[in-house]
């Protein structure tokens, strides 16, 4: 499969991928690992003249503490998410989730922030990012601005991204010594979720007493299931406390229907899993 | 087989051995030939415009905006370069009657498929005729497609070639009572239903459409500058398409040369004249220069031809101590939109293997070919006997389950025992040998079949949510295609004889040029193992040239598990006759009579006495030709063409257990064992790997695969996101074993193992998720036994679950094509 032509920039610094941005206009495209934009432009969905590589800007990537926050360069690998010890730590949920994407080699070339800008309602990187409430650092023309997960993602493969505008890094909340676990359900291995739940859950002497949900392919955006998050503070980490609570995990969903699944299927998944996500991130 | 006096001094003998493949460690380090590999001087690009409706008539095509494009030669509508003219080639004309379309090249003023070629743009580089392909403007008048096989049969119903009249392609009936090789089967099963001591089980089925999925794309490369026009292609067939490229082209057929360079799998894939190896070689003829023509894994899935897709009504009486009456095989099989080269006799294959192991008295079997605007269909990997062995061993199941008979039992009640053999079957094979009760038992024993039944109580009983279940397939299959004179009465095309030759170089070294045409099988190893211990020589002292008509000028290809029972005993023949011409050479070097001679591990030698000669001093003394008996030609080369006098009958008994998750409806599989009777084996580290991948495939169609199309005809599987191959991460390890009867219709005892896991597998799989859940009111689930149908089948009162009930549409997600769609503005595409 070949894409149509395009011309190709490989800034070293944000600052000249965002000039980049600016002189390429509507036709530029911004690439990262490559895993979801060279599909789209193999198939022909999309046909910019103008690529920019963020390859080459080493600012964009890596994992750091900062104070109460872990940021992670948008340009960081699924494989080095996977690898890093700070993150193993303190925000495991995302490290779960990453683990569960694609195979190896799409594991070393695919990135966080190309995967999160990308906002395939089936991608799993999304769900966590947003039970972990996770902040998204944007650049612009203007520097930078501030985004939070919850308004972050804008509806299928949209975000809230400005033209010009490029993800640098998304810091996350430390959860150190919370429980976590990402559910996946797809049909074959190296395929995409048809429901998947994130949970990271904290628990003390037996007692759930915080926990943050968030459901992959439940809408065109990821959901958090705020009625389960509540439903389970205060209560003990029996199977039963956790599947009652569970029962709430579809409110607020508006899951499609598609050859893999219906609704009402989907939304049985996402009760399902998430009694199996929480169980397991509370033991 | 040569024996030797001194079992001391044996060579090790080859076959047997489990030799790495010896082509291997070229192909894994990528020191390959593929089609697409090919750089010509002066070499062009096309790329094919093909259309987005299943049916349309085409109004007008506007190729000037693409004829703008710097770097474009032409472009060409079917018109242009003859293509609509074209009837490419059905070689099974199933009945006198068979009504065939005509099948372009290129579609002229009406396309009956989604994807079907209606102009080709040719290129300086495949990058610009990709380019200047989405130039091209055709102006499409939609009609309504034609998806459903039931509805294009009803009187009224839109037609697919209207030229036809019907969209029924043909129909054709065994009918045991007829042919005199058993009972009149709709007579035996109106008596079993007014009989108290029968029963009689009706069942539907439905054979999903798959696609083969080979790794290598196809690919044709055409050179018409030299004397001879020179095709590669990425094919399984390269004789069968130089013949049928010249009576199909008006071609002179020595004026031809193909060429199959390594091919990476075909699966029965590239069993075709392709349309669009016909338009790369009107193109390059047009404008006398070399062209290219390679596929994208989309256009693949799209257009090469597809498999499978069938539905089948069976009925079966069988008495209430378990022992079947009669035996009735409704089927509709879908064509597509065309007639591939065997396409319309594949559903027929299945009319000798529904009966399978079993004693039949009374058996029918009537299948009714039907046009749809879809892919058409053609052989997939076991082509046609998947089909029926899934059939007869669902129905096998069904049928101990009214009976209240455990399966296994009623299996044995039925089956044709060991000592029955050579046994004539129902459907007037005769199958040499087999031994059911053996592999049965070592299966059996290898599943601890059991204690997985007391493991399955035991869930049941504690109502765990996995669920366990037991599946079983006792098969066989007919294979080892063809004896000529067979394929002569079933209509077809062709015979089914091979050739192989044998060269003796000068140094010793030998070259063994064989008809059939590998692509991934293992043939140049197992070959080799033949030959070195026919000739006595060593395994690396022997090449096996194939592929190229140049070279090996008489062949049939591969397909239907035939390369080694048919090909093999080609190569033993074409041994056994370089040694008789050698005989005389020997007897005169060594000064002795031929009567005295004896041939043992690669040498003449004079019985009782240490003198002797070896063959490949002998192969040096005919090349100097200084000295050799009057009369004789100096040369021990020969040529053998073998056809066999019957096919072959692997069989096997294959046992599945599968844990159903009842929460989600996830299938995973727990433990899978077979015991195969391939009967003799000449490598069983291949015969492992053709089990293994045919196990694979055969799970796949049971668990993940499917060809879906949407009510407007559109293939909703067109990208691999959407069509879920399984990988080594969905499997387990099998636990597979070997019986061995020998065959007794060939010198080596060889059976074929090609197609046998694909075969099998299947219905022991779907038995299996069934028999996890049927105590919770499931009947019975469509291939694939997907999560949401499990789920759905536990949930419906029905108990069943299938296509019907689910959204036509791709999935939302998932990021490729089937997204486009729903996007909103401002997406990130
Ligand atoms: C075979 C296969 C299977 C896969 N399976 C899964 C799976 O199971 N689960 C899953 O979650 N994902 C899966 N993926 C997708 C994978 O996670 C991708 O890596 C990810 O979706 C995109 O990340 P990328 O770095 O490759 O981005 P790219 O493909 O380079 O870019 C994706 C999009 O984001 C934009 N973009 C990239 N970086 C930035 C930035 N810094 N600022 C603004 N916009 C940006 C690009 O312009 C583009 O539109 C799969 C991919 C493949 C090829």
């Amino acid at each position: 499969m070949i894409p149509a032509q395009f011309d190709y920039v490989r800034p070293t610094t944000v600052e000249e991928a965002l000039q980049a941005l600016r002189d390429g206009g509507d036709d530029a495209k911004l690439l990262a690992g490559g895993q979801s934009l060279l599909p789209v432009l193999r198939l022909r969905m999309a046909d910019p003249s103008l690529i920019i590589d963020l390859g080459g800007i080493p600012e964009l990537r890596g994992v750091r503490e900062d104070g109460n926050e872990v940021v992670v360069g948008a340009m960081t690998s699924h494989h080095d998410v996977t690898r890093d010890d700070i993150l193993r730590q303190h925000v495991a949920l995302i490290q779960e989730a990453t683990k569960t994407v694609a195979d190896p080699q799409v594991r070393h070339r695919g990135t966080l922030g190309g995967a999160l800008a990308h906002a395939d309602p089936a991608g799993d990187l999304a769900a966590p990012a947003l039970a972990l409430e996770a902040k998204f650092v944007i650049a612009g023309a203007n520097g930078t601005r501030t985004v939070a997960a919850a308004d972050f993602f804008e509806d299928y493969f949209a975000t809230a991204i400005g033209e010009g505008e490029l993800l640098t890094e998304i810091r996350f909340p430390k959860y150190t010594g919370w429980g976590a676990r990402y559910e996946k359900f797809n049909r074959v291995a190296q395929a995409w979720s048809i429901v998947a739940v994130a949970a990271t859950i904290k628990v003390d002497g037996g007692t759930i007493s915080d926990a943050r949900i968030g459901l992959t392919n439940m809408a065109g955006t990821p959901v958090r299931a705020t009625a389960v998050e509540s439903a389970l503070v205060g209560q003990s980490a029996t199977e039963d406390n956790v599947r009652k609570a569970a029962q709430a995990a579809a409110e607020g969903t508006s899951p499609t229907a598609d050859a893999d699944a219906g609704t009402d299927y989907r939304e049985h998944l996402a009760r399902v899993l998430t009694g199996r996500a929480v169980l397991a991130a509370a033991g | 087989m040569t024996t030797t006096e001194n079992p001391t001094d044996a060579p090790v003998k080859e076959i047997g051995r489990d030799r790495r493949r010896k082509e291997d460690r070229r192909l894994i380090t990528g020191r390959t030939q593929w089609t697409d590999n090919k750089a010509l001087t002066g070499l062009l690009h096309i790329a094919i415009v093909r259309s987005p409706f299943a049916h349309a008539t085409i109004k007008g095509i506007d190729t000037s905006a693409a004829k703008q494009l710097p770097g474009i030669v032409a472009v060409y509508t079917a018109a242009d370069i003859g293509a609509d003219q074209v009837q490419l080639p059905c070689a099974w004309p199933v009945t006198k009657d068979m009504r065939s379309p005509q099948r372009p090249a290129l579609a002229g003023s009406r396309v009956n498929f989604a994807g079907e070629g209606v102009a080709v743009v040719v290129a300086r580089s495949a990058a610009i005729a990709k380019d200047a392909a989405e130039l091209v403007e055709v102006d499409y008048d939609e009609l309504e497609p034609v998806l459903d096989m039931e509805e294009a049969l009803k009187d009224g119903a839109t037609l697919v070639h209207p030229d036809l009249g019907t969209n029924s392609n043909a129909q054709w009936v065994f009918d045991s009572g007829e042919a005199g090789s058993g009972g009149n089967a709709t007579e035996a099963i109106s008596k079993a239903e007014s009989d108290d001591d029968q029963i009689v089980v009706r069942r539907r089925f439905r054979q999903q459409r798959l696609v083969p999925v080979f790794m290598e794309p196809r690919s044709t490369v055409v050179d018409p500058t030299g004397e001879q026009l020179v095709m590669w292609s990425s094919t399984q067939v390269p004789h069968i398409l130089k013949t049928m490229l010249a009576l199909t082209l008006g071609l002179p057929e020595h004026k031809l040369r193909v060429i199959a360079p390594d091919v990476g799998g075909g699966f029965g894939g590239k069993i075709a004249v392709a349309p669009e190896e016909v338009v790369t070689l009107l193109v390059s003829q047009k404008l006398g220069k070399p062209v290219k023509w390679t596929e994208t894994r989309s256009e693949s899935l799209l257009t090469a031809h597809h498999g499978r897709d069938q539905i089948q009504d069976l009925t079966m009486s069988v008495t209430k101590d378990g022992t079947i009456t009669g035996l009735d095989v409704k089927l509709l099989a879908d064509m597509g939109a065309y007639l591939g080269l065997v396409g319309p006799g594949v559903p027929i294959l299945g009319a000798f293997m529904f009966n399978a192991i079993y004693k039949i008295p009374a058996y029918r079997f009537d299948c009714t070919n039907v046009f749809t605007t879809k892919t058409l269909t053609d052989a997939y990997r076991g082509a046609g006997r998947p089909e029926a062995t899934f059939g007869i061993e669902r129905l096998m199941d069904e049928a101990a389950l009214e009976l209240g008979m455990e399966p296994m039992e009623f299996r044995k009640k039925n089956w044709i025992k060991h000592d029955e053999f050579p046994f004539t079957t129902v459907s007037t094979l005769t199958y040499d040998t087999g031994n059911y009760e053996a592999a049965t038992d070592q299966a059996m024993q290898m599943f601890d079949y059991d204690g997985l039944r007391k493991e399955q109580a035991e869930r049941r009983k504690r109502g765990d949510v996995k669920q366990l279940g037991i599946g079983i397939s006792t098969f066989t299959e007919m294979c080892g295609l063809a004896p000529s004179r067979v394929l002569g009465s079933l209509d077809y095309g062709a015979g089914g004889w091979e050739t192989a030759a044998i060269r003796m170089l000068p140094t010793g070294k030998v070259e063994v040029v064989v008809g059939v045409s590998p692509h991934g099988q293992g043939h140049e190893t197992a070959f080799s193992q033949i030959v070195a211990d026919q000739l006595g020589v060593g395994f690396d002292d022997v090449e096996i040239l194939h592929g190229d008509t140049q070279s090996s000028y008489r062949g049939l290809d591969t397909y239907g598990s035939r390369s080694l029972a048919v090909g093999g005993i080609a190569v033993v023949k074409a041994a056994e006759k370089v040694i008789e011409k050698a005989k005389p050479i020997a007897a005169h070097m060594l000064e002795a009579s031929e009567g005295d001679l004896e041939f043992a591990a690669g040498k003449f030698s004079v019985k009782g006495t240490d003198k002797g000669v070896g063959i490949q001093d002998i192969a040096l003394a005919v090349f100097a030709a200084h000295d050799y008996p009057e009369g004789i030609e100096p040369d021990i080369d020969a040529h053998a063409t073998f056809d066999p006098e019957n096919f072959s009958f692997p069989h096997g008994t294959h046992l599945c257990a599968v844990e159903v998750d009842t929460e989600t409806g996830f299938v995973s599989m727990y433990k899978y064992v077979c015991v195969d009777d391939v009967g003799n084996v000449i490598n069983p580290l291949i015969v492992e790997g053709q089990v293994h991948g045919g196990l694979a495939q055969g799970i796949a169609q049971a668990l993940y695969e499917e060809a879906a199309y949407d009510d407007q005809g559109t293939l909703l599987s067109g990208t691999l996101v959407d069509y879920t191959l399984p990988s080594a991460a969905d499997l387990i390890s099998f636990d597979t074993a070997n019986t061995t009867t020998a065959s007794t219709t060939n010198p080596l005892g060889v059976k074929g193992v090609g197609e046998a896991g694909t075969i099998a597998s299947t219905p022991a799989v779907v038995n299996s998720v069934l028999d996890a859940i049927r105590h919770l009111g499931v009947k019975d689930i469509d291939m694939p036994t997907t999560p949401y149908r499990v789920w759905s089948a536990i949930q419906n009162s029905s108990g069943t679950s299938g296509r019907a009930d689910e959204a036509n549409v791709a999935s939302p997600g998932a990021g490729l094509g089937s997204t486009a769609r729903d996007m909103p503005e401002g997406g990130n595409l």
